[in-house]
């Protein structure tokens, strides 16, 4: 299928089972929120899915191309935003966008056209020549969500993207991305452990301690209880 | 221009653009050889005498010997340098960014590595055109020739900041890793004395210096600055380049390494 597909995913540090058989699958133009605490496996799953950890029993399939028989086709059809920032402060944002674009293989015309709109999106044009270091928090995040887009992908994964981020610049960014996958039709995958970012018709895996506790809408999960709760309770009886 | 090669102009472009934009890092990396051609050269002169060995053809000065030394100086810095901003950027997510590209590994590394000697050389040049202002000059040729071997020796050096880059984790840790690696390299190598001096001291002594790619890199820059090869050297450097690469690759691989345990 297009979209994101994960089967029977498994992954051990030694001893230790960090995701044990994980199967879910995201559809195009869905919002799929990642749901666990801390260490329940979110970021293990990031690693194996951008191919930063070698591919795993199982099968990851990003817009249809499998990240262990074509590698680099899945990763040119996904959009990345990491937890950690990766912008580089010492360069300006356009350097930083145009920096992506020729690893992204993009010719300097596309590249400084589809840099041009991200950027008038985002209503930063007049700052593209500032350096990344001057902007805000709220921005860095915008100017890399951009960033992950410019190739156009199919696929956008975001790992906990509003971290350290104001109640005001968490909403927009929320708000933003789900409105990609509802009017772009992009697949997104939200790894969060934040239960107010989900809303009830997003798509929502809980991950606990490596395994998938629940896979369905969050409405369909919490069934007209606060997710807050139903997620606590859900995480601490497996606790 | 294919993917590959767009990749490859933007990261060197990257590196030029992060090392122009720290004045301090470009002036430290002159400041550096400079100070140990003008003071401690100039002390030296009176304590060591050099007899005329190749690729020397005339007596010639202690500050005049020390130069190719000091290129490799540079560069061994400036690979240690690029290695230490990849375990920052790994700390702070940008080589993730960097591996998630739609590339083969080994080339995005090849890149890098590319980007940081293409820094290494252009320095060796600028302390290169004030030695010559200094009154320390080679044959006109001598920069021409010197090229290929200062690439060939920047790449090698390179390659071994890489592969310790792969393996060690914490920018913390890496302050250790360069006073064993710089300085050992360093001093027991051709570039403050020439190995027949060495061999004065001992035996021993020598021969680790003679083991020493550091060593090769140097003699290769000081035969290529006279216009001579020295195939020998150049052997052993690129020999050195392709173990540290390989190793570093190694380091680098998804199913091992440091990547793998981090995340």
């Amino acid at each position: 299928m297009s979209g994101l597909s994960v089967r029977n995913v498994t992954h051990r540090y030694g001893p230790r089972t960090a995701l044990d058989a994980v199967s879910f699958d995201v559809a195009p133009g869905r919002f799929c929120a990642l749901l666990g605490p801390n260490g329940a496996g979110k970021s293990t799953l990031f690693a194996l899915l951008t191919g930063l950890l070698a591919a795993p029993p199982g099968t990851i399939a990003v817009a249809g191309h499998d990240i262990r028989r074509e590698p680099t086709r899945a990763l040119a059809r996904m959009g990345v935003v990491f937890q950690a920032p990766t912008l580089d402060l010492d360069l300006t944002v356009a350097q930083n966008l145009r920096y992506f674009a020729a690893l992204q293989g993009l010719s300097d015309r596309i590249a400084a056209g589809r840099i041009d709109r991200a950027l008038h999106r985002l209503g930063m044009a007049e700052r593209a020549g500032e350096r990344a270091r001057a902007l805000n928090g709220g921005h860095r995040r915008r100017t890399e969500i951009a960033r992950a887009l410019i190739h156009e992908p199919a696929v956008l994964l975001l790992d906990e993207p509003t971290v350290g981020l104001d109640a005001a610049a968490r909403a927009a960014i929320t708000d933003h991305v789900h409105g990609l996958a509802r009017e772009d039709g992009l697949t997104v995958l939200w790894a969060t452990h934040l239960t107010d970012e989900v809303r009830p018709e997003d798509d929502l895996v809980i991950l606990h301690k490596g395994r998938v506790l629940r896979h369905a809408t969050a409405g369909a999960v919490a069934r007209g209880a606060p997710l807050t709760e139903v997620f606590l309770g859900l995480t601490g009886e497996a606790a | 221009m294919t993917p590959a090669l767009r990749a490859l102009r933007a990261i060197v472009t990257r590196e030029a653009l992060r090392f122009l934009g720290q004045r301090g890092r470009f002036l430290s990396a002159l400041v550096r050889p400079l100070v140990w051609l003008l003071v401690f050269a100039a002390g030296f002169r009176a304590a060591l005498g050099l007899s005329i060995t190749p690729p020397y053809t005339t007596y010639i000065e202690y500050e005049t010997y020390i130069v190719p030394g000091l290129c490799g100086m540079i560069l061994l810095f400036n690979g240690m340098q690029s290695s230490l901003s990849l375990v920052y950027d790994r700390e702070m997510g940008s080589m993730r960014l960097l591996l998630t590209a739609p590339l083969p590994r080994w080339w995005l590394l090849l890149c890098k590595l590319l980007a940081g000697t293409a820094i290494g050389v252009l320095q060796c040049y600028a302390f290169l055109l004030i030695a010559w202002i200094w009154g320390i000059r080679m044959p006109w040729l001598g920069y021409l020739t010197a090229l290929p071997a200062l690439v060939v020796a920047g790449l090698m050096l390179g390659a071994l900041g890489l592969a310790l880059s792969s393996f060690v984790k914490q920018l913390e840790n890496f302050a250790g890793v360069m006073n064993f690696v710089i300085f050992p390299m360093f001093f027991l190598s051709s570039a403050l004395y020439p190995l027949w001096r060495m061999q004065e001291a001992g035996d021993l002594l020598h021969d680790i210096c003679a083991a020493n790619p550091f060593t090769h890199a140097v003699e290769l820059v000081r035969f290529a600055l006279y216009v001579q090869p020295n195939l020998p050297a150049l052997g052993w450097t690129a020999l050195a380049a392709v173990a540290f690469l390989g190793l570093s690759l190694w380091g680098y691989d998804p199913a091992r390494g440091m990547m793998g345990q981090r995340a």
